[in-house]
């Protein structure tokens, strides 16, 4: 019997209600640069629950997963730079062109399991990386500059920056809830199974490639998603979102966060992202503190924050 | 044809260097099953303690020993301070915590040198051309490369196959608890085997560094190709690695020399010259993707893992 009130609820509820009423503080104590951040952590933790949804639930150690925020956020930018602004015609390009990728390189990778798929995506994503600097047309390395951004119907304004975290913190929470339903269908389940034990999976007659591979995809596609929510608030989409330390990132988001968690990739990307902050004001060199920090968190905290609510919960309970 | 084969040599001398570090990276996931994602790191390192030394000392072979032992020293602390701590883990954990370590290198690095790049000068004697065929000349120092990392090929294949050590590297790897159980100090032996994957790796960087420039963060587009050659070559064969980094060496190579040249035949000169840079770049990738089609396993799998 779980207990109805603990840390852990607590935690979730209080996260829930919080993250909409930022912008109301941050137009009350002036503070911007808040709601950039809080934007830039609400688009990642948007990818990192996509990553969660192979990473967590399928057991897919996919360390490729920023290649589709660079691939979203170039159909954006292309786009936006051949003339074309319309984010009805932008985002459902950036989704099929982040699928397309996954289906590519997923039906490659899948092939293979463990270390070699970890090799496998990330050397993948790299092509992509290089691939995309090579192009000079878009900027090649340095990057290509947007000068407007989507447009959509008339009241929806992406420039108007509270308007545009609510719309990201929407989509945040529509593409958790769909991840969420999503592993708790037969089809997650299959998912789920295959991750434990595969050859019963395919024993009891699951063609858990196809399973697999569909996940992959779905993964691949919400990323795209927000690479093209990425790119709008950047202005700018360059080779270096889609660099492999970027897939690393967002590993590190969904395991800090803790795997399988549905907000788990919530937890993570805040706790990364404000750390950086917090870690960057104190000194320039805070990469120094954050590897060992990493290091630290794998030897000692294995559940991740989620996990770490929960035995919180536990005792108290 | 002079150009063909000076790319062919390049070729080989390239696939060589990128053999280093494969096989560094191969013989520690063969035996200890550990992904060091840091092995890169150690690359550079490898590079900067080449072109400090050698300044300080004003001898290049003298800078580039001192490199050596440094790395091995360096590698052998991480291991028993961090990576004996992941053996036995879940892959994704020696991928979070040596990504972490290359944060942590790539920082000290840059706190330790700074941000600019350091050059590593050539002495004279190895900065000449030397005539190989009538009428073609080739880089001195290349040369070199290609004869040490042909030595150092040879040095592990008589260290793993036909020594005491290398009769325990490799029961060690088939079954570590036996090799244990029989009274050897594991323990020591993989600080000896990750010592030498990172000797290794430094050896690479620090032979790099004269072509290319000393820099924070060189060590991760090298570690990439350094994955693609062992996800071809079969993860935990070093004859495997060996072949993979050739192919490599010379697709990588003869595709960015000639490749431009071939395309240009087929399209327009324009549509050659964009597409040319992003598509060269493609081939390994290419390759392995071929690779994977066929032998999922890699070339060589030793087919225990």
């Amino acid at each position: 019997m779980t207990p109805a009130w603990n840390v852990r609820t607590a935690t979730v509820v209080l996260l829930l209600t919080a993250l909409p009423l930022v912008p109301v503080y941050t137009r009350l104590a002036h503070d911007p640069f808040l709601l950039t951040l809080f934007t830039r952590i609400v688009i990642m933790a948007l990818a990192a629950v996509s990553l969660n949804l192979i990473l967590g639930y399928g057991g897919m150690m996919s360390f490729g997963h920023a290649a589709y925020l660079g691939i979203g956020g170039y159909a954006v930018g292309m786009l936006a730079h051949e003339g074309i602004y319309s984010g009805l015609v932008q985002w459902p390009l950036a989704l099929a062109a982040s699928a397309l990728f996954a289906l590519v390189i997923g039906a490659l990778s899948l092939r293979t399991r463990g270390v070699y798929f970890i090799m496998i995506t990330l050397a993948f994503a790299q092509m992509a990386y290089y691939v995309v600097a090579g192009i000079a047309r878009y900027g090649g390395d340095d990057g290509l500059t947007i000068y407007k951004r989507s447009q959509f119907f008339s009241p929806l304004d992406l420039s108007n920056k509270i308007q545009f975290y609510y719309l990201c913190l929407v989509l945040l929470y529509g593409v958790t809830y769909l991840v969420w339903r999503l592993v708790n269908s037969r089809f997650g389940m299959v998912v789920r199974g295959a991750r434990s034990n595969e050859i019963r999976m395919r024993a009891l007659g699951f063609p858990t490639y196809r399973y697999k591979l569909v996940c992959f995809v779905i993964a691949g596609t919400l990323c795209g998603l927000a690479g093209a929510l990425l790119a709008n608030h950047n202005d700018f989409i360059s080779p270096a979102t889609m660099y492999w330390t970027r897939s690393g990132d967002l590993i590190v988001m969904v395991v800090l966060g803790g795997m399988a968690s549905p907000l788990g990739p919530w937890f993570g990307a805040l706790v990364l992202l404000v750390l950086e902050e917090a870690l960057s004001s104190i000194t320039e060199y805070w990469q120094i503190i954050l590897g060992p920090l990493l290091l630290l968190i794998v030897l000692f905290a294995r559940g991740g924050i989620d996990g770490l609510l929960r035995t919180i919960g536990g005792k108290r309970a | 044809m002079t150009l063909l084969v000076e790319q062919c040599l390049n070729g080989l001398q390239f696939g060589l260097l990128l053999f280093l570090l494969a096989a560094g990276l191969t013989l520690v996931f063969g035996i200890m099953d550990l992904v060091n994602l840091a092995h890169g790191s150690l690359y550079m390192l490898g590079a900067y303690f080449a072109a400090t030394f050698a300044a300080w000392t004003g001898s290049f072979v003298l800078g580039a020993l001192l490199a050596l032992g440094a790395t091995l020293l360096v590698g052998m602390a991480v291991e028993v301070v961090a990576m004996r701590r992941l053996y036995g883990r879940d892959h994704l954990d020696h991928v979070l915590g040596t990504f972490g370590l290359i944060l942590f290198f790539d920082e000290a690095v840059r706190l330790l040198w700074g941000p600019e790049g350091l050059s590593l000068p050539l002495p004279p004697w190895l900065n000449t051309a030397v005539q190989i065929l009538p009428g073609i000349y080739y880089s001195s120092y290349r040369l070199a490369i290609i004869v040490v990392t042909l030595a150092v090929a040879a040095f592990l294949y008589v260290l793993v196959m036909r020594t005491r050590i290398g009769m325990l590297i490799r029961a060690g790897a088939s079954n570590r608890e036996m090799v244990g159980a029989l009274g050897v100090n594991i323990k020591l032996l993989y600080t000896l085997i990750f010592g030498l994957g990172a000797a290794l790796a430094g050896l690479a960087g620090l032979m790099q560094a004269p072509i290319l420039t000393v820099q924070i963060g060189m060590g991760e587009n090298i570690l990439i190709l350094a994955f693609v050659i062992t996800v071809i070559g079969g993860i935990g064969s070093i004859r495997g690695a060996l072949v993979a980094a050739l192919f490599v060496g010379f697709i990588d190579t003869l595709g960015r020399a000639f490749f431009p040249d071939l395309l240009r035949m087929a399209l327009s000169t324009a549509a050659a010259s964009t597409a040319a840079p992003a598509l060269s770049s493609m081939l390994i990738y290419l390759l392995m993707a071929v690779v994977l089609v066929f032998k999922p396993e890699g070339l060589f799998s030793t087919g225990n893992k």
